[in-house]
């Protein structure tokens, strides 16, 4: 079960971000496939992840980050 | 032309183009993070001259085909002026000879510094400029780039590959407001073409249309457009500064 918290907020920026309905940010969805993003949006949305949660994502796990799922999970596991 | 409140980083700008590029920005209102790699004093000219003019200059020694260096002097530029809008790649090294003589490390250090040390630094520099949605970046290649030269191998390939690089970058990062252009010099009078005799200054003068070598200033000028908001529609372009040698 994913946390409540970590979930909206990561909801928002993927919404604000990408300028998609909140209703598709959904966690099994993948940000290329089903969110219409493009690599540079990728970076670009991790970049403000970062900023939010204030924690550093390496380029190694940021090319693992398919889905709002993966984000979620990486904060979960990250969070200080 | 105004370039007031701007953060410029120009690399190599202990002297030669580097340090007029670095001055005219100065003096067009820009604060200037001189990067050098090995000459202290002609760094600090460089800023004196930046300040005499009353713009901000801040000294960064750093060799640029170190990543982590590189690394830490964009960090330190952010942390010192608050953000960054102008980079401009002008270090750059020479290691000339014939390619049949040429030594695996002539051709490493000249390919580290002028073509691995553009990446690094443009890699470096690409995160804050997109979090500004904002960036003007500037690499200085080369004429030769363009036309070739024999005896300079490594430095012709090095140059040929900021070309483009420059217009790989300019395409992956246009939708983020971030332009990336080059200028190629052509022969220019620095340190780097006073080692030439004059003999061989004359045969290059007959190969230029406008009859003479040019002066740093005139590249600093080419480069001060590019970091304007003057050329704000063009990205992907390498202007050539070289007196009509490599007009098509």
């Amino acid at each position: 079960m994913a946390d409540e918290d970590v979930l909206t907020r990561v909801k928002k920026i993927v919404v604000d971000r990408l300028g998609v309905d909140e209703a598709d940010v959904k966690l099994e969805a993948s940000f290329k496939e089903d969110l219409d993003a493009d690599s540079l949006d990728i970076v670009e949305l991790v970049m403000e992840l970062e900023d939010e949660f204030n924690l550093e994502i390496s380029d190694e796990d940021a090319e693992k980050i398919q889905s709002v799922g993966d984000v979620v999970s990486y904060i979960e596991n990250h969070k200080s | 032309m105004g370039l007031e409140g701007k953060t410029a980083l120009v690399t190599g700008a202990s002297r030669g183009i580097g340090r007029s590029i670095a001055i005219k920005l100065a003096q067009l209102g820009a604060s200037v993070i001189v990067n050098y790699s090995g000459n202290k004093v002609r760094a600090e000219e460089t800023a004196a001259q930046i300040q005499s003019v009353g713009s901000e200059a801040l000294i960064w020694q750093c060799d640029i085909s170190d990543e982590k260096a590189v690394q830490e002097m964009v960090k330190e530029s952010i942390a010192h002026f608050g953000k960054l809008d102008i980079v401009v790649n002008n270090a750059g090294i020479t290691r000339d000879g014939l390619l049949m003589r040429m030594k695996e490390e002539d051709w490493d250090a000249v390919l580290n510094t002028n073509l691995k040390g553009v990446f690094l630094v443009t890699k470096a520099v690409l995160r804050p400029m997109m979090r500004q949605k904002k960036g003007r970046i500037i690499n200085v290649a080369s004429v030769v780039g363009i036309l070739g030269n024999p005896g300079q191998a490594n430095y012709v390939a090095a140059k040929a590959g900021v070309i483009g690089l420059t217009k790989a970058t300019a395409r992956e990062v246009a939708s983020r407001g971030i332009t990336v252009n080059a200028v190629a010099p052509g022969f220019i009078v620095t340190d780097m073409t006073d080692q030439l005799s004059d003999d061989v200054k004359n045969k290059m003068k007959q190969e230029i249309p406008l009859g003479q070598l040019g002066s740093p200033d005139d590249v600093a000028g080419a480069v001060a457009f590019l970091a304007s908001d003057d050329s704000k529609y063009m990205t992907g372009q390498t202007l050539s500064i070289d007196g009509g040698m490599s007009m098509q």
